[in-house]
């Protein structure tokens, strides 16, 4: 987490937009990251990003439901305390199947939305800088990195040349923080002096 | 040009050419206007209800279950109706929001975030009637498998009716999961376009932070397909392990092995007309005629006649079953069931489940808003009337005849009843004004590819030779 110096350059459709990422890409500024209203299809691969590991978590958590559902019923039924249902077997598989379905969607499910709320780092009262209000509109919003070895007039005019429809030079915190929006003003004075 | 072509036969799922900033701005208004005085006016009406299901709640908890019409033949009565009315009525949501997502039906973005906001609250109602039908409410943990002083003593998980808790609470969970999932992009919409102080605050708490970067929207991505894979068989078990609550046991009329596959057409069947009920309303009063089209309303039709065919079909194989088991049981209870004391409930049903969905064959009828307003509220009416048959007209004569009896509701039941819809309608209308009532970021995701404009532009690609036809496609993204 840190405050930096970032460029940005807004585009009003996925056209311009991938024009740009490509560019970028190839002219070895540092892209920082592309915001987008919605899910850019194939936007991920041409930003060389990784496909995510999410859904092995997914995995991992259901099979920890089905185990511990599978194991908590056998052991009350077969050990802590068995009851005689009509003559029944006290180890009856297929009445423990319902259960344990359930708990396998449900360990599944709340494991894999808090990995997603981990990885992505989002929480209720976690806020982090907008680069553009209508980042969440319309607009796709390329963020890169000024960094202390970056020409800042060259890649304006390098960002220029994509056609955005809107270009800016923002000083921002990089990662969250925790509490209001506001507070990022003292965040970009600090760094100011 | 985008690289999906869609042909001009099919309908565009949005129409008026709109842009992403129409989009947002569309969906937002509700939100950002004052309330109507029609809003105020129905929220306060289901307040009202709420008030007096809360009021009907407390006179049972208070004097014991004796205020209900319940007896030791009918220990159900209308108080499981409701309970498996609700459930039903909660799967349409997650159906369109989870199996319409892997069969790729793009028209589930118009209406699946409402759907959705339905389906949890009508689960919410569903699970208050097991609860308070438990009599001593303060001992409802007990169905948990809490460690307890008395051994522990735990429940037992071969019950149907423990399987039912397991089940509904899974529901309940998954598919709020699933649902604020979805709208933590959507509230970070609102967030960033918001004027006053107190709505950038609520929302930016509601939003968790969300600024959709790329990784970010992957992993959305992901988890969205996951858990619709999750959410899938969960639908279909859910009502499976309801319908087990009657089919386990080895009551005459209940012991069946249709019960599964039949709950579950029902319950798509009442679930898709209270979304159709909701949406024909909703679309109407925010002015989404563009967002919600007769096409999504045709759709949702279609699947009405298709369950509710199924649902009638369900119905003339029990009495089949009944006749050709040679059990004399069955074959009593079915004849009560059809023209004993309750034949009147029997006959509603089947005229609202069975007779009126087939009005739908025909197009012009499908696409009737008035039509197909008034039909599913007579749907979830009759599917009211099923849920009614199967316990009522199969408890109230047991095999003992001096056990017989005939059930009515008291007040407490009927209040009861009628506060889960104050209840159902208090959510419903919060949701509608706090709450983007379509998926903004799913509606954009779609609208290059199946929107108005994009059509119209495909219709001129219609009209080129296919040498200029691939020449275009290879040079589009």
């Amino acid at each position: 987490m840190a405050v930096k110096k970032f460029a940005i350059a807004c585009y009003d459709d996925e056209a311009p937009l991938f024009d740009a990422v490509h560019k970028v890409r190839h002219s070895g500024y540092k892209l920082h990251d592309v915001y987008t209203p919605f899910p850019v299809h194939g936007l991920d691969t041409a930003m060389g990003l990784k496909e995510t590991d999410l859904h092995i978590a997914g995995f991992i958590f259901g099979i920890t439901g089905t185990s511990t559902a599978l194991g908590f019923m056998s052991w009350i039924f077969t050990s802590d305390w068995p009851i005689n249902y009509g003559g029944k077997p006290f180890f009856s598989l297929p009445a423990m199947i319902p259960i344990t379905f359930e708990l396998t969607v449900m360990f599944a499910a709340v494991g894999m939305v808090l990995t997603y709320c981990y990885l992505n780092q989002i929480m209720p009262g976690v806020k982090k800088h907008v680069f553009h209000p209508r980042q969440s509109d319309d607009l796709f919003v390329v963020v890169i990195e000024v960094t202390e070895g970056t020409d800042e007039a060259e890649l304006m005019n390098f960002l220029n040349e994509t056609k955005p429809v809107e270009t800016d030079v923002q000083i921002a915190e990089e990662g969250w923080w925790y509490g209001r929006f506001d507070q990022e003003e003292n965040y970009s004075k600090q760094f100011a002096s | 040009m985008h690289l999906k072509y869609e042909s001009f036969i099919r309908e565009p799922l949005v129409d008026g050419e709109k842009s992403y900033s129409d989009v947002t701005a569309d969906i937002c208004r509700p939100i950002e206007q004052k309330p109507t005085k029609l809003w105020y006016f129905g929220f306060f009406v289901a307040l009202a209800f709420l008030g007096f299901g809360a009021f009907s709640v407390f006179w049972e908890v208070y004097w014991g279950l004796g205020t209900w019409g319940i007896n030791h033949t009918m220990g159900w009565g209308w108080d499981i109706t409701n309970f498996v009315w609700w459930v039903g009525i909660g799967h349409a949501g997650t159906l369109i929001s989870a199996i319409l997502l892997l069969f790729r039906q793009h028209w589930r973005t118009g209406v699946n975030r409402a759907a959705e906001a339905m389906t949890i609250f009508a689960v919410m109602c569903a699970g208050q009637f097991p609860i308070f039908h438990m009599g001593r409410v303060w001992d409802a943990m007990y169905v948990l498998p809490l460690p307890n002083t008395r051994g522990p003593l735990w429940p037992n998980f071969n019950s149907a009716l423990l399987w039912d808790v397991f089940a509904i609470s899974t529901y309940f969970t998954v598919s709020l999961l699933f649902w604020y999932s979805g709208l933590i992009p959507d509230f970070a919409t609102i967030r960033d376009r918001a004027k006053t102080k107190l709505r950038k605050r609520l929302y930016g708490l509601a939003s968790f932070g969300w600024t959709g970067t790329a990784k970010n929207w992957q992993r959305f991505e992901s988890l969205s397909l996951v858990l619709a894979g999750l959410s899938t068989p969960l639908v279909l078990s859910v009502h499976t392990i309801v319908s087990f609550d009657f089919a386990t046991s080895v009551i005459p009329g209940w012991h069946a092995t249709i019960f599964p596959p039949y709950f579950v057409a029902g319950a798509i069947f009442s679930g898709f007309a209270m979304v159709n009920t909701l949406l024909i309303l909703v679309r109407k009063l925010y002015r989404l005629e563009e967002y919600i089209t007769m096409g999504h309303i045709e759709a949702m039709n279609k699947v009405i006649v298709l369950t509710g065919s199924i649902v009638g079909i369900a119905y003339l194989t029990e009495l089949f079953m009944a006749w050709y088991s040679q059990v004399i049981y069955e074959q009593e209870a079915f004849k009560w069931r059809v023209m004993g004391p309750y034949w009147w409930s029997y006959w509603a049903m089947m005229t609202c489940n069975v007779v009126s969905p087939q009005f739908f064959w025909f197009k012009k009828l499908r696409r009737n808003i008035v039509f197909s307003f008034i039909l599913s509220i007579v749907v979830n009416i009759g599917m009211w009337f099923e849920r009614f048959v199967i316990i009522a007209t199969t408890l109230y004569r047991d095999y003992i005849p001096s056990n017989w009896t005939y059930y009515s509701p008291t007040w407490p039941e009927l209040g009861f009843y009628l506060g889960t819809f104050g209840l159902f309608f208090t959510c419903f209308f919060l949701f509608s004004k706090y709450f983007p009532v379509i998926a903004i970021a799913e509606i954009k995701f779609v609208l290059k590819t199946t929107g108005d404009k994009a059509h119209k532009d495909n219709l001129a690609l219609e009209e080129k030779s296919l040498e200029e036809f691939i020449e275009i496609a290879n040079h589009a993204h």
